[in-house]
């Protein structure tokens, strides 16, 4: 079986981001770049599904400018056999990226798709599930555990009361949340080989999908700051502020 | 202009979240219809037809929607999805996994968790956790969005009813199904409806620990929740995170306890009404945007929290 894992470069989740003085949106010249951290829980569990023999070969595909080249690679050091990388220097929305990837479902016939289940620069939380949409395939978002049973797959999902399990038919698309599993870094060795893995370079018309936007940005700007309050000395102090000056208990 | 909200219910209740996203669409103009789903669900069907500011309320009357799955509930939306120019949900875990699919099955590029409406094609949502506030306009005829839904205030239920009706839809996809669930016993209230939260951090050291919070929170009647580095650490299940990779919330009363206030946790809870901050590290940025800080060793504190409540 093949698994197909979509990554998208972000910043850094670690970096302070800016906003642009022009309103235009968030700086992102000269800033440190990483893999969104839920696409690294993503290809972790491609790779562990391929050590326990579930599946034979892991795509990685990133759609964005040519920086993308670096986050496919850290894909393939961290143990992904091949990348494709849609070259765009455009910021496509979602349903953009979901039309994309959705021809190379096509062409790749797939077994399973495991995408993260947001990014965290436009924290959309969309793609997988546009992707479900358009190749009409079932979809386990927010997966904390996954388990392959024949012809099908056990998705263990995060929801806001607990944990939910369904049963999925494959090929089917699965978005990872947090405690799917923790991401390994990649070894030097494994950096080195990474160099040597192929990456299919394409474009959007390869695939003749119209990425028009549909969401124009009008402004961005930065939340209003919230003041620091006052320090008090005791539980004591604390409890009368909370009674007599704030009245929440 | 007429919108589609996806009401959701729990113990024969609507959701409080859908109560509070559902107001939004008021801002959007025209007649609002609700859909609710599942069999057995009289008392919620009721009270939905209760719901201030709704013309309709569509009962999709089958056990087979008891629990929601995106594939079949997407399918029954398409099919009456050509009279309606507005399609909305609260952004709970249910309205993340169903909104996009429909949305990209209508080929419309939806508005993920608004926080506010300008204009029924303009809307404002945060992005970068919340870093950065974004307004966008949405060129698409159809709009498809989820709703924030701390950034609104509940609807009111009214004494009358709007008309219900119902449908039981065939041809439901089979691609899927409803296995188990495994829902967090807790005695105390749900994170994102509570008006008091006292959540930890790493400084609680461990999942044991966290009972000194649960002792406090029983006093105050208030949900426990945890950061994402408490849940990283593996003391208390994901559905206690608070933050822009757990829950949104925005409660009357938040107390943070050891935990030093990362961005992506600020995100979570910083539109809360008042916030207190517990931490020995005077230097912990939580103490940045808390009304009353407190700096102290927290196994000495919580203790003397709960005498003094």
């Amino acid at each position: 079986m093949k698994i197909l894992v979509p990554v998208k470069r972000v910043i850094d989740p670690y970096v302070s981001i800016r906003v642009k003085s022009d309103q235009s949106g968030v700086e992102t010249e000269n800033v440190k770049m990483s893999m969104n951290p839920f696409c690294e829980i993503a290809v972790e569990e491609a790779i562990r599904l391929k050590e326990s023999g579930s599946a034979t070969e892991i795509v990685a595909v990133s759609i964005g400018n040519q920086s993308c080249q670096e986050t496919i690679r850290t894909a393939l050091a961290m143990g992904a056999d091949r990348g494709i990388h849609v070259l765009t220097d455009e910021t496509l929305e979602p349903l953009s990226i979901a039309k994309i990837l959705s021809k190379i479902v096509e062409q790749e016939s797939p077994g399973l798709v495991i995408t993260g289940k947001q990014a965290i620069d436009g924290d959309n939380n969309q793609t997988g599930q546009m992707l479900a949409a358009l190749t009409d395939m079932p979809q386990g978002t927010f997966a904390s555990k996954i388990e392959i049973e024949g012809e099908k797959i056990n998705v263990t999902r995060e929801v806001d009361g607990g944990l939910q399990t369904i049963k999925l038919n494959m090929p089917a698309i699965i978005t990872t949340d947090l405690r799917l599993n923790e991401p390994r870094y990649a070894s030097l060795p494994n950096i080195m080989k990474a160099k040597k893995k192929p990456i299919d370079q394409k474009t959007p018309q390869d695939y003749g999908v119209d990425a028009t936007s549909r969401i124009k940005v009008l402004k961005v700007i930065e939340p209003p700051k919230r003041q620091a309050g006052v320090k008090v000395e005791s539980i004591a102090e604390l409890v009368d502020k909370l009674k007599n000056e704030a009245g929440v208990i | 202009m007429t919108t589609l909200f996806f009401i959701e219910h729990v113990n024969g209740k609507v959701n409080d979240q859908s109560l509070k996203a559902i107001s939004a669409t008021k801002d959007l103009g025209g007649d609002v219809h609700g859909l609710i789903a599942g069999s057995n669900i009289d008392g919620a069907v009721e009270e939905a037809s209760k719901i201030d500011g709704l013309n309709k309320l569509i009962h999709v009357d089958n056990e087979e929607f008891n629990n929601i799955l995106a594939e079949k509930i997407t399918s029954v939306i398409l099919g009456m999805a050509d009279i309606y120019d507005f399609f909305a949900a609260a952004a709970t875990t249910t309205g993340k996994n169903v909104m996009p699919r429909l949305s990209a099955k209508l080929d419309v590029a939806q508005i993920s968790e608004i926080i506010g409406i300008e204009s029924p094609d303009t809307f404002i949502r945060t992005i970068y956790a919340g870093n950065a506030i974004a307004t966008v306009q949405s060129s698409d005829a159809k709009k498809v969005l989820t709703v924030r839904p701390t950034a609104f205030k509940a609807a009111e239920i009214k004494s009358d009813a709007c008309e219900v009706e119902k449908i039981n839809p065939d041809n439901i996809p089979a691609v899927s199904e409803y296995v188990s669930e495994e829902l967090t016993k807790s005695d105390r209230p749900e994170l994102t409806s509570a008006k008091t939260i006292i959540s930890g951090g790493r400084g609680m050291q461990n999942g044991e620990n966290f009972e000194l919070l649960d002792k406090v929170a029983a006093k105050l009647g208030a949900a426990v929740g945890a950061s994402r580095a408490a849940v990283d650490a593996g003391f208390v299940p994901n559905d206690y995170q608070v933050g822009q990779t757990g829950k949104v919330v925005a409660p009357e009363l938040y107390i943070a306890v050891g935990i030093s206030g990362a961005i992506q946790h600020l995100a979570g809870m910083k539109d809360s009404k008042v916030i207190v901050a517990i931490n020995k590290d005077e230097e912990a940025p939580i103490f940045d945007i808390a009304d009353y800080g407190l700096v102290a060793d927290l196994f000495q504190v919580l203790p003397e929290l709960e005498q003094a409540l």
